[in-house]
This record gives C-alpha cells, sequence and structure tokens, in this order.
C-alpha cells in the first residue's frame, strides 16, 4: 500500500550526519556498497565497473561543498543518503505499492519482488536518493540497514546501519528521532540539526548537524602571515629561504 | 529531465487517440457524422490504436513490463495508477461507441450517450497523465497551474486534426469543425505560451543553499563530486538544454505546430475538394511535429531539484 501510514509512527528511525566532523574519507558509503551488495537489496549492481564508462548503485554519496566566499569561506563533506521522510513523495507516486513506508519505526523500503521499475519513485525525490538498477529492473534505495540493525545474530553494537558502525570520525549517528529523550534527538536540539530542503514538504527524519562557527578570520597582519624570503632581502639561496622561512613562522 | 523517447511517444499518441474520441462523440452529439463499417472502423482503429501503441509504449521503458498489471492497485495516491485504471475504463464505452458506430451504424440514443461516456473518461485519463507530471514537487516548474490543461489542448487539437482530416477523405464536415479544430490549436499554443513565459520568470524554488543547509555561511557551491563518473541520476535528472537552443525550439516549434496547421485548417474550412484534404494533410503533419518539439521540451527544459546537489545554483 502506498498511501502512508494513517498515524505517523511514534519511532522514527534515522541517521544524523554532523558536517563539522566529517572528514569526507567516503569510508561510509564504500562500507555501505559492501553491506548493502550482500544485503536487503542485494545486489549493487556495476555496469562496465572496470571500463571508461562505470556506473553504479550506490545508497550514499559523498559530495563536497564550498560555502562562503574568501577567508571565511569552509569546505564543507557532505554525505547524502535516503532521508527516510516522515512524507516522502517517492511512496505515494508509486503505482504498484512496492514502495512503503514502515508503520512500526518509518523506514522507506522498496518491495523488489512487485517493483515495475517505472522509475517515477526516483522523480518523485528532491534529494535524488533513489538509484535505479538497470541489471534487476527495479528502483534501489537505502534501507537504513535492516538487516543490520534487527539482526539478532549480530553483537548489539554492531546493530547499527553500515555507514554509521565505519564512520573513524564518528561523524553519523544513528537513533529514534521520534523519541525526544534519545540520544540523537539531543544532539540535535543541541547543534540546532536542521532538515534539508524544507520547501520540498517531505518533512525529512534524517538531521544535519551544521559546521561549528569558526574564528572570525581578521585582514592579514605581520604576525599572521609568513615573511616570504624575497620580501625580506632573499639570500639567493633555496635552501637558506627555506630555513628562512619555516624559522619565521 | 531526460527526454524518453517512449515517454514522449506515448503521451502524444494516446493523447491523440483520446482526443479523437472526444471529437468523434462531440460529432455524434451535435453534428450528423455519416456512420458507417468503412469510415468507422478507420477511425476507431486510429484512435483506439494511438490510445494503444502509446499505452504498450509506455511499458516498453519498465524494468518488469510483465508485472505491469500491478500498476492498477494504488489509485488511492498514486496519479499514474489512475492513469492506468481511467485509461481501461475508457476502453469500455469506447468499443460499445465503436460498436454502435461500425456495426449498428447508429450515433443516436445509447450509442451517443456511451460516445459521450468515453469521451469523458478519455479527458480523465489525460487530465490523469499531467498530474503525474503536476504533482512532482521536486520539478518545481512542473507544479504549474497551466501543466494539465496543456495535456488537455493538445490532445484536443490533435485528436481533431486527426479526425478532421480522416474524415475529410472518408465523408467531409461542415466548415464548423474545421474552424473548432482551429481554435484548439490556437487555444493549445495560447495556453503553451503562457507555461513558458511562467517557467521563464518563475522564483526559484529551491536552491544550492537550502539543498544543503549551508547558506547561512555564504553561497555554495560545488566542490568536489561523489564520483568522476555519472551516476543515474545524473542521467535522468541531469538532462539539460541549451537556453539558446531551447528559444530556437520553441519558435520552430510555434510556426510548424502552430501557424502553419492554423493557416491550413482556416483553409480547409473555407475550400472543398482535394484542396480542402490536402491542407487537413498539412494540418495533420504540422500539429503532430509541434506537439512532439512541445512534449520534447517539457521535459528536456524541466529542472530536478535533485541536480542541486550536483552542482546546480537553483531549481
Amino acid at each position: 500500500m502506498t498511501s502512508l501510514p494513517k498515524q505517523a509512527s511514534d519511532q522514527k528511525l534515522g541517521l544524523v550526519i554532523d558536517l563539522d566532523i566529517c572528514v569526507g574519507c567516503h569510508a561510509c558509503a564504500v562500507n555501505c556498497k559492501e553491506w548493502n551488495t550482500g544485503g536487503h537489496s542485494a545486489p549493487l549492481t556495476d555496469e562496465d565497473p572496470y571500463g571508461a564508462d562505470p556506473l553504479g548503485v550506490w545508497f550514499n554519496r559523498i559530495h563536497t561543498y564550498e560555502a562562503g566566499d574568501g577567508p571565511d569561506g569552509q569546505t564543507v563533506h557532505f554525505p547524502r543518503s535516503c532521508l527516510h521522510c516522515e512524507e516522502p513523495a517517492c511512496v505515494t507516486v508509486c503505482p504498484t505499492g512496492a514502495s512503503y513506508k514502515r508503520e512500526s519505526d518509518g523506514i522507506v523500503l522498496v518491495n523488489a519482488d512487485t517493483c515495475i521499475g517505472c522509475k517515477l519513485c526516483s522523480w518523485a525525490c528532491p534529494y535524488g536518493a533513489r538509484e535505479y538498477d538497470h541489471s534487476d529492473g527495479v528502483m534501489k534505495k537505502c534501507t537504513l540497514c535492516i538487516d543490520r540493525i534487527e539482526n539478532q545474530n549480530l553483537p548489539e553494537i554492531d546493530r547499527v546501519p553500515a555507514c554509521v558502525s565505519t564512520c573513524p570520525a564518528s561523524a553519523r549517528h544513528f537513533g529514534d528521532l521520534g523519541d525526544p529523550n534519545s540520544e540523537v534527538s539531543q544532539i540535535v536540539a543541541e547543534r540546532g540539526g536542521y532538515d534539508l530542503m524544507p520547501e520540498m514538504d517531505m518533512k525529512p527524519t534524517n538531521k544535519y548537524l551544521p559546521p561549528r562557527a569558526r574564528p572570525v578570520s581578521t585582514a592579514p597582519t605581520p604576525e599572521n602571515t609568513p615573511i616570504r624570503a624575497a620580501e625580506s632581502g632573499g639570500t639567493g639561496s633555496r635552501f637558506l629561504d627555506w630555513v628562512d622561512q619555516t624559522l619565521s613562522r | 529531465m531526460h527526454p524518453a523517447y517512449s515517454v514522449i511517444f506515448f503521451t502524444t499518441a494516446s493523447g491523440a487517440g483520446y482526443g479523437m474520441l472526444v471529437w468523434l462523440a462531440a460529432l455524434a452529439a451535435l453534428g450528423d457524422p455519416n456512420p458507417g463499417l468503412v469510415g468507422g472502423l478507420i477511425l476507431f482503429a486510429l484512435a483506439l490504436g494511438l490510445v494503444t501503441a502509446g499505452l504498450l509504449s509506455s511499458t516498453f521503458h519498465l524494468g518488469h513490463p510483465e508485472r505491469a498489471w500491478r500498476a492498477l492497485s494504488q489509485w488511492r495516491s498514486s496519479w499514474l495508477s489512475r492513469e492506468g485504471v481511467a485509461a481501461i475504463i475508457t476502453y469500455g464505452p469506447a468499443l460499445l461507441f465503436a460498436l454502435g458506430w461500425v456495426v449498428f451504424t447508429s450515433v443516436e440514443g445509447i450509442w451517443m450517450i456511451v460516445g459521450l461516456v468515453a469521451a469523458f473518461m478519455a479527458l480523465v485519463t489525460v487530465a490523469c497523465t499531467g498530474m503525474i507530471y503536476a504533482s512532482l514537487k521536486a520539478i518545481p516548474r512542473w507544479t504549474d497551474i497551466t501543466v494539465v490543461p496543456v495535456y488537455l489542448a493538445f490532445a484536443l487539437s490533435t485528436g481533431g486534426a486527426l479526425a478532421l482530416a480522416t474524415l475529410a477523405v472518408i465523408s467531409p464536415l461542415p466548415s464548423l469543425w474545421a474552424w473548432l479544430v482551429t481554435l484548439a490549436i490556437a487555444l493549445s499554443w495560447g495556453l503553451k505560451l503562457v507555461y513558458w513565459n511562467r517557467i521563464d520568470n518563475a522564483a526559484p524554488v529551491a536552491t544550492a543553499e537550502t539543498a544543503t543547509g549551508l547558506g547561512h555561511i555564504g553561497p555554495v557551491s560545488l566542490f568536489e563530486a561523489p564520483h568522476t563518473g555519472e551516476n543515474y541520476i545524473m542521467r535522468e535528472m541531469g538532462f539539460q538544454i541549451a537556453r539558446k537552443h531551447a528559444a530556437r525550439l520553441r519558435i520552430i516549434a510555434l510556426v510548424l505546430g502552430g501557424a502553419v496547421p492554423l493557416l491550413a485548417f482556416a483553409t480547409a474550412a473555407l475550400s472543398v475538394g482535394p484542396v480542402m484534404v490536402a491542407a487537413c494533410i498539412v494540418g495533420v503533419a504540422g500539429v503532430g511535429i509541434g506537439v512532439l518539439l512541445e512534449r520534447w521540451l517539457f521535459f528536456a527544459e524541466a529542472q530536478h531539484a535533485a541536480m542541486l546537489y550536483y552542482g546546480a545554483k537553483a531549481v
């Protein structure tokens, strides 16, 4: 049934991604691919993987943006995956019922046995979170690793999505965003976690934590500018210039 | 958006077929067509053939065409599902209408009523097609209020042109009908001009700043894409036509698809015999090229919000 559950679930499982901490190492994307190519939506097909024009299904992609200009500009690494929206257009447009939102915890999933591969859900998602598998002929997407978070065979510490378990900087958190007392809800409240593209009215569950404010830069001063050898009457020797610069730091 | 030929063919062909059904019903209700075996077979084969060919082509681009029947189940929430249901329901009254016209050589009484029901369902189906696009918030320009009227108007003008040209050969109609088709073509391009004007001047709905939520730091630009190659999203949503090409194609569409058929059907209204037939054929060709260009541009000019993550500034 692709109508949304009548009542929003109490539990809203999702991710909180800390843009202040993410170092853009892509480990979460790689571990996501690694786990999910053998998981619920397996395989995540790659076409022409070693050729000139490779194309493949990934649930998690890491962008890097520049925000702001000049000395106050920042480089921000930006992991992007399904946001498991409260009002996901990808679910309601599905003509077959293959795309659905779980009543119990709000996770948005695709039933690969009933998906006809019409791709309309990927058109409906403003976040570009759904990727079509040309080889399987069905749509695939982040499952929030339902095959990990509920997996009784894994030690409890590992029952989190693959991206969360692998992040070396702990920039990714997993939990119940429907519970105001949960750890993730508290981080969101404390750090001003926000929704992506709220104007699309999809009410994403996943939240992003903004980069923390940086000290405001000031105009260059003699104290914070390395003295260039040439400006200080360079010695003519590259080695001595290097010594001069290094010692002037 | 990537202008997929299967979708362009589906929307234009089935639109023309449904439009024809509306005109045939209007003829039955207002005019006095000469229902008969040969003419009826040609007319309904054309109308229902176009509808069926369009519907079949829309299943070709599916990953699992054998599961297409499942698409009829979610009419409560999905416009695509509603379109499928409406399309199938339409066959019922349309085939009965054809039965009356072809076998019983009658378009009166009950046959007229089933014709009108078929026409109504044809319009509902085309409106559902339009709503599939108009309901997608992720492609802000498609949510424009003119999208569904444009789909309806082009279905009527292409269907009208085809019906008129076919009847010009079989049993010519009074000139009133040529004027009505001319009016439908004028209405279609009038609405399309309004759509183009509105999308050209629409304020952005979302920006790279709102997509990333980093606008408070300053202007946001893509520094590094997630990968050096392309992905499904970029191929499907990233198609973008250069503005100057779009402007040229719009003019070509307006001239070939608008001005030429307007003149042709006006000529048809004022002439008889071979001149009228020739004018109708020119008109049909023009409308056909016009609607294909119009539909191609509808996709090619549309920008998807997901591309904000891949370097687009605003949609």
